[in-house]
């Protein structure tokens, strides 16, 4: 995609509106050194979303869209859930697949850009819900993992089927009580964080979405990985408020607590991913 | 109340229903006739000229520098709003808008009926808005306003529009723009 894609033919600059002729020039486009800093003015990628006031998904999304590389040669593939609400707005070529099939149709992107395009540097990354990566797309998560295709993959994990009613997904913890969970989950919540690892990801990280940089971090972190050496994994919490009760402005909250309790930071780097880590901030882009 | 148009809330695609398909390479279709291009771009400029509140409605294809073609076209889009005493009203972003778009300054594909009610539009030329999101609104405007809708295609015209004239790309706007000038004479406009 050309960034001219965003310059305004100067005959139509009298009937723009102001706030696209400020994109023209404020946006961050083509910058490499975009960074989160940027989420306050910056309304490029995303200005307004459809989901519910104060979801932490919402604002995680905005984290991992200001710290992308590369916003206009990079195309996310997403699966039905909360997220795929948010997908129509945002100005970022985005594939909505098939619920569980992300991290196929996104191997199959990243192989028919390279070939397409091999001069070129494109990034697919895959942004799915935990039961699309953990329940009903385990088996393509983890074989693009083994495949080593070259995509960085973001579990936005709540916890729950959320957006149908509060069934428990493989990603609730052991005990939890759901609407449509009455009985409570008998299993251990499974740890995809480390299933990426022994699947072959070069990178994996478990948080939540309580520290815009840490979260800005780790996506720039995983896509320089990921387009250089193999698939890279970012688990991130986003709890469904609604559906463990509490109120618009608690979302934060609940995420500072899950960082001391069940999302204690874990961090994998394999050595070639370091060595890449450390060339990338020499070169300031970290 | 705003006017529905002919289609009413039809909950299927009605030009499709009525049998309406695209026109051939070297035709437009006018209503539900196939007709020469220099026929349609005759109507199509009286149809402008002599509605209220005609306007064009330039898509993301030719608002922004990405192509020469493109840059070319906007010269051209501008002298076709001069020539046919037309508004133009962009439609820059296909993303929906909420809580509402401002129908004054833009038209978005999800609703176009809100720009075409508020400012009462009767004849509308869409140009350079990408075939799936001009057929989203055509079909929307067609359903729910009165409005006499052109689409102005690069590639194999619109059947939900009243009139389509396809493969138009710059040398056919300059020609376009010919004709509407002569049309123009005529009527004394």
């Amino acid at each position: 995609m050309s960034v001219d894609i965003y310059k305004i033919n100067p005959e139509f600059r009298d009937i723009m509106p102001k706030d696209i002729l400020d994109l023209e020039d404020n946006a961050t486009w083509g910058q490499e050194k975009r960074t989160i800093q940027d989420l306050t003015d910056k309304k490029e990628l995303l200005e307004e979303h459809s989901l519910c006031a104060g979801c932490p998904e919402a604002a995680a999304l905005r984290y991992v869209l200001t710290a992308l590389p590369k916003p206009e040669d990079t195309i996310i593939v997403n699966s039905t859930g909360c997220t795929s609400l948010m997908f129509p707005h945002i100005a970022l070529h985005t594939v909505h697949s098939l619920f569980g099939n992300q991290n196929a149709v996104a191997s199959g992107i990243k192989r028919a850009l390279e070939w397409r395009f091999p001069d070129k540097v494109k990034d697919v990354m895959v942004l799915a819900g935990d039961g699309a990566t953990i329940d009903i797309g385990l088996d393509y998560t983890l074989q693009s993992f083994f495949r080593q295709e070259k995509i960085t993959t973001i579990c936005f994990d709540n916890e729950v089927y959320a957006n149908t009613g509060g069934q428990e997904s493989g990603s609730t913890p052991k005990g939890h009580v759901f609407k449509m969970a009455p009985k409570g989950k008998v299993f251990d919540k499974v740890p995809m964080w480390e299933l990426a690892v022994t699947s072959g990801c070069q990178y994996s990280i478990k948080l939540t979405a309580s520290a815009p940089k840490a979260v800005a971090r780790a996506v720039r972190e995983a896509v320089y990985i990921a387009r250089e050496l193999g698939p890279t994994y970012i688990h991130l919490y986003t709890p469904c408020i609604l559906e463990i009760g509490l109120s618009a402005s608690e979302g934060l909250w609940e995420m500072k607590e899950q960082d001391k309790d069940r999302f204690v930071s874990f961090k994998y780097v394999s050595p070639e991913a370091e060595a890449l880590l450390k060339e990338r901030k020499k070169e300031g882009l970290l | 109340m705003a006017n529905l148009g002919p289609a009413h809330y039809a909950p299927y695609p009605v030009a499709t229903y009525d049998g309406l398909l695209t026109p051939p390479e070297g035709k437009a279709m006018l209503l539900t006739d196939m007709v020469d291009e220099e026929v349609a771009m005759r109507e199509v400029a009286r149809v402008m000229l002599t509605s209220e509140n005609a306007t064009i409605f330039p898509g993301p294809q030719v608002l922004y520098a990405w192509s020469e073609e493109a840059k070319k076209k906007a010269t051209l889009i501008k002298e076709m709003s001069e020539v046919l005493n037309a508004k133009m009203i962009p439609m820059y972003d296909y993303r929906p808008k909420y809580p509402k778009i401002d129908p004054e300054v833009e038209i978005n594909p999800n609703h176009p009926n809100l720009t075409i009610w508020h400012n009462e539009i009767k004849a509308c030329i869409f140009i350079g808005v990408h075939c799936h999101y001009a057929n989203v609104a055509l079909k929307i405007v067609r359903s729910e306003t009165d409005c006499y809708t052109v689409g102005m295609c690069a590639l194999s015209g619109h059947e939900d529009a009243m009139a389509t004239i396809r493969d138009q790309h710059a040398e056919d706007l300059a020609r376009f723009i010919e004709i509407a000038k002569e049309v123009k004479q005529e009527l004394g406009k």
